[in-house]
C-alpha cells in the first residue's frame, strides 16, 4: 500500500495501470490478460466488434463491473471490494453512457448538482454555480429547469457530460456516447469532446466515430474476443494496421 | 349513393354511431327497471312485515356502551352517536394501520431486493407467511394467542416505568395541553398551512426568481421569512397565552392503570394483523416498482460515487414511485375495508356498533346497511382521490 502511494507522487507514473486484468460473465472469459497503463492527459479510444469487452473493460475501470484476476489501479487506489475504495475512484472518474442516463426526474440543474451537494457535499449555491459554468461550455445554459424528457438527444448526452464534469474528475470514461444519437445530433457532442480533450482531461472512449478517433487519440486500442490485439498510434493504426483482424474491422467500418 | 338503396332502419343498423346509442339507451332502460322493481320489492315488502321505513332511529336513546369513544358517547346518547363514534373508531384503525403498513411494507420491499443473502431471504418469508395466511386468522392470532395471554395489571410488562403492558391493554403516557397551549397548536398547524400553501402557489415564481441576478437574494429572505414564521409566530403566541404541556403517566390505582392514553387489545391485535398482513402486499409492490427502474439509472448514479443508500432515496425510489402509487392504493383500499373484520374480535367498528349492535336493536336493515355501505364507499373515493391527485402531481414533475 505505501509503495502505491509513492508511486502516485511521480507524475510520470501511470493513472490508470490495468494489470494481467481477467473477467469471467459465468464461462465466458470477457476479458483475457488485459495489461494497460495510461499517463495523465492521456486520449486514447477503444475500438473492436460487439462483444470485444471494450465496454466491460472501462466499466471495470470504475468498478461498475468486477475483474476477478490482477490488479486494477486507478489514481493510486486499487480496486478491491472494499467500498470506500470504490466510492475513492468513482469520485475521481466521470463516465458517460451511450443511453444518457440522466435522471427523469430531476431537472438538468439538479441533475448536475445532486453528486456534489451529497458525494462532494458542496453548498448549494457553490454547486449550482459550478453547474451552470459546465452547462455553458456544453452550450445549454438555457436549459437548465427543463426536464431531461424535453431536451433532444444530443442535449441530454451533452448534460451527462455536463454532470460528470461537475464533480471534477480525473479521468473521463466514454462508453458508445454517440451510438444512440441522430446522425445530425452526434457532432454536437462529438465536438463538447473534443475540446475537453484539448483541455488535457484524461480520457478512455469507447467509440466507433474514427474521425474523431484521429483528430483526439494519442492512442488506439482494437479489443477483439477479450483481448487487446493491436495498441498503435492513429497514423499507424489506420493506415498500416499489422494484425489481420484489425484490417478486417476497419475494412467493415470504414468502407460503409 | 348506394345506401339510398336499402331502408332507414337498415341503414341506422349498419352505422355503429347510432348502434352505440340504441345499446346505450337500453342499458340504461333495464338499470331503471331493475332498479325500480328491487326498490318496489322491498318497500312492499317492508310494508307487509310492519317495519316503518325512514331515519327516525338516528335520534333515538342507544341504550348500549362502547368500549372505546373518540369523542364523548354514553349509553345515553343516541343511534346517531353511536354511528358517528363506530365511524371515528374505523377511521383511526384505518389510519394507524395505513401508516404502519406504508413504513413495514418500503422497509421489507427494499430489504427483499437487498444484496444482503439473509435480509433477503428473511423479507421473502415474511412475505410468502403473511400473505399467504387468511386475515382474520391473523387478526385472532394477535388477539387471542399474542396479547390474549398477556399478565393482568398487577404483574404489568413495564417499560421505562411509564408504558405498562397487560392484558386490558397497553397504556402510555399522554401529553395534556392546558387551553393556552391548544391555543398554540392550532396556530402552529395554522401558520404551517399558509407557508405550504403559499409556497405552492410561488413554486414556479421562486424557481424562476432563484437563478435571476437581482432577485436571487431575494428568494433566500422570503424562503427564511417563511420557514421561521412557522416556527416564530406560535413561539410568541406561547408568551402571550398561557401555555403549559404535561404528560400523563399512567397509574396503577386498584385492578388497572388509570391516566395516560390506553390502547385496548382489540385496537392493537387489529391495528397489527392488518398493519402486517398488507405490509406483505405493500412490499411487494415496492419491490416490482423498484425494479421497473432501469439499471442505467442506478449504475449511473452509483459512477457519480453515490452510495447504495443514496442511490436508493435520490434516484431510485423517486421513479419507482409512480409505479408504487397505482397499486398501493389498492393496498390501502383493502385495509380500510379489512378494517371491517373488526367485529370478530368486538373492536368497535362502525360495521360491529352499527351494522351489528344497531341493526339488532332497531330493525332498520335497509337503512343501516345502506349507510355504512356509503361510508365505506365515501373513505374509499377520498382516499382515491387524493393518491390520484398526488400520483399526477408525482408523474408531472417529471414530464
Amino acid at each position: 500500500m505505501d509503495k502505491m502511494v509513492r508511486e502516485v507522487k511521480d507524475p510520470a507514473s501511470p493513472v490508470i495501470r490495468l494489470n494481467g486484468v481477467n473477467k469471467w460473465y459465468d464461462n465466458f472469459h470477457v476479458l483475457r490478460d488485459i495489461n494497460l497503463d495510461v499517463v495523465r492527459g492521456e486520449k486514447i479510444v477503444i475500438c473492436g466488434p460487439s462483444g470485444s469487452g471494450k465496454s466491460t473493460l472501462i466499466r471495470c475501470i470504475n468498478a461498475l463491473e468486477e475483474h476477478q484476476e490482477g490488479q486494477i489501479i486507478v489514481d493510486g487506489t486499487e480496486l478491491t471490494r472494499d467500498l470506500k475504495n470504490i466510492e475513492k475512484v468513482r469520485r475521481e472518474v466521470g463516465m458517460v453512457f451511450q443511453q444518457f442516463n440522466l435522471f427523469p426526474h430531476l431537472t438538468v440543474l439538479e441533475n448536475c448538482t445532486l453528486a456534489p451537494l451529497w458525494v462532494r457535499k458542496t453548498a448549494k449555491k457553490a454547486a449550482e454555480k459550478t453547474a451552470m459554468e459546465y452547462l455553458e461550455r456544453v452550450r445549454i445554459p438555457d436549459q437548465a429547469d427543463k426536464y431531461p424528457g424535453q431536451l433532444s438527444g444530443g442535449q441530454q448526452q451533452r448534460v451527462a457530460i455536463a454532470r460528470s464534469l461537475c464533480m471534477n474528475p480525473e479521468i473521463m470514461l466514454f462508453d458508445e456516447p454517440t451510438s444512440a444519437l441522430d446522425p445530425e445530433m452526434i457532432k454536437e457532442v462529438l465536438d463538447v469532446m473534443i475540446e475537453l480533450a484539448n483541455e488535457g482531461m484524461t480520457m478512455l472512449c469507447v467509440t466507433h466515430e474514427m474521425g474523431f478517433a484521429k483528430t483526439v487519440a494519442d492512442r488506439m486500442i482494437f479489443m477483439d474476443q477479450g483481448q487487446i490485439v493491436e495498441e498503435a498510434t492513429p497514423e499507424v493504426f489506420f493506415n498500416n494496421p499489422k494484425s489481420e483482424r484489425s484490417r478486417a474491422f476497419l475494412g467493415q467500418i470504414l468502407n460503409h | 349513393m348506394a345506401n339510398k338503396r336499402h331502408p332507414m332502419l337498415v341503414r341506422l343498423w349498419r352505422d355503429p354511431v347510432w348502434r352505440a346509442v340504441l345499446f346505450q339507451v337500453l342499458l340504461i332502460l333495464a338499470v331503471v327497471a331493475m332498479v325500480a322493481w328491487v326498490v318496489n320489492n322491498t318497500l312492499s315488502n317492508l310494508e307487509h312485515r310492519g317495519i316503518s321505513t325512514g331515519f327516525d332511529f338516528l335520534s333515538q336513546s342507544a341504550g348500549f356502551g362502547i368500549i372505546q369513544t373518540l369523542v364523548e358517547y354514553d349509553e345515553s346518547h343516541t343511534f346517531g352517536r353511536t354511528f358517528l363514534v363506530g365511524l371515528l373508531n374505523t377511521l383511526l384503525v384505518s389510519f394507524l394501520g395505513v401508516i404502519f403498513a406504508t413504513i413495514l411494507g418500503f422497509l421489507i420491499g427494499v430489504a427483499r431486493l437487498s444484496s444482503n443473502w439473509l435480509l433477503s431471504k428473511m423479507a421473502s418469508i415474511y412475505i410468502e407467511v403473511f400473505r399467504n395466511i387468511p386475515l382474520l386468522l391473523q387478526i385472532f392470532f394477535w388477539y387471542f394467542a399474542v396479547l390474549g395471554i398477556l399478565p393482568n395489571p398487577r404483574q404489568s410488562i413495564s417499560l421505562f416505568d411509564s408504558i405498562f403492558i397487560n392484558v386490558r391493554g397497553i397504556s402510555l403516557p399522554w401529553p395534556e395541553l392546558n387551553a393556552g397551549m391548544v391555543t398554540v397548536a392550532w396556530v402552529f398547524m395554522a401558520c404551517l398551512a399558509a407557508v405550504l400553501v403559499l409556497r405552492f402557489f410561488m413554486r414556479s415564481w421562486l424557481l424562476k426568481a432563484q437563478h435571476q441576478e437581482n432577485k436571487g437574494q431575494m428568494v433566500l429572505y422570503i424562503k427564511a421569512a417563511m420557514a421561521s414564521s412557522v416556527v416564530l409566530i406560535p413561539l410568541v403566541t406561547s408568551f402571550l397565552v398561557d401555555a403549559q404541556l404535561r404528560w400523563e403517566i399512567p397509574e396503577l390505582k386498584g385492578f388497572n392503570f388509570s391516566g395516560g392514553l390506553v390502547l385496548i387489545p382489540e385496537l392493537a391485535a387489529l391495528w397489527f394483523a392488518l398493519s402486517i398482513y398488507t405490509a406483505a402486499f405493500i412490499a411487494e409492490v415496492v419491490r416490482s416498482g423498484i425494479e421497473s427502474v432501469s439499471k442505467g439509472q442506478k449504475e449511473a448514479a452509483a459512477a457519480l460515487g453515490l452510495k447504495p443508500r443514496r442511490v436508493l432515496s435520490l434516484v431510485v425510489i423517486p421513479q419507482a414511485m409512480r409505479v408504487i402509487i397505482p397499486p398501493l392504493t389498492n393496498q390501502y383500499l383493502n385495509l380500510i375495508k379489512n378494517s371491517s373484520l373488526a367485529t370478530a374480535i368486538g373492536y368497535p367498528d362502525l360495521v360491529s356498533v352499527f351494522a351489528g349492535t344497531t341493526l339488532n336493536q332497531t330493525g332498520q336493515a335497509v337503512e343501516v346497511i345502506a349507510m355504512t355501505m356509503a361510508v365505506y364507499l365515501t373513505i374509499s373515493l377520498t382516499v382515491s382521490v387524493l393518491m390520484n391527485l398526488y400520483n399526477r402531481w408525482a408523474s408531472l414533475v417529471e414530464r
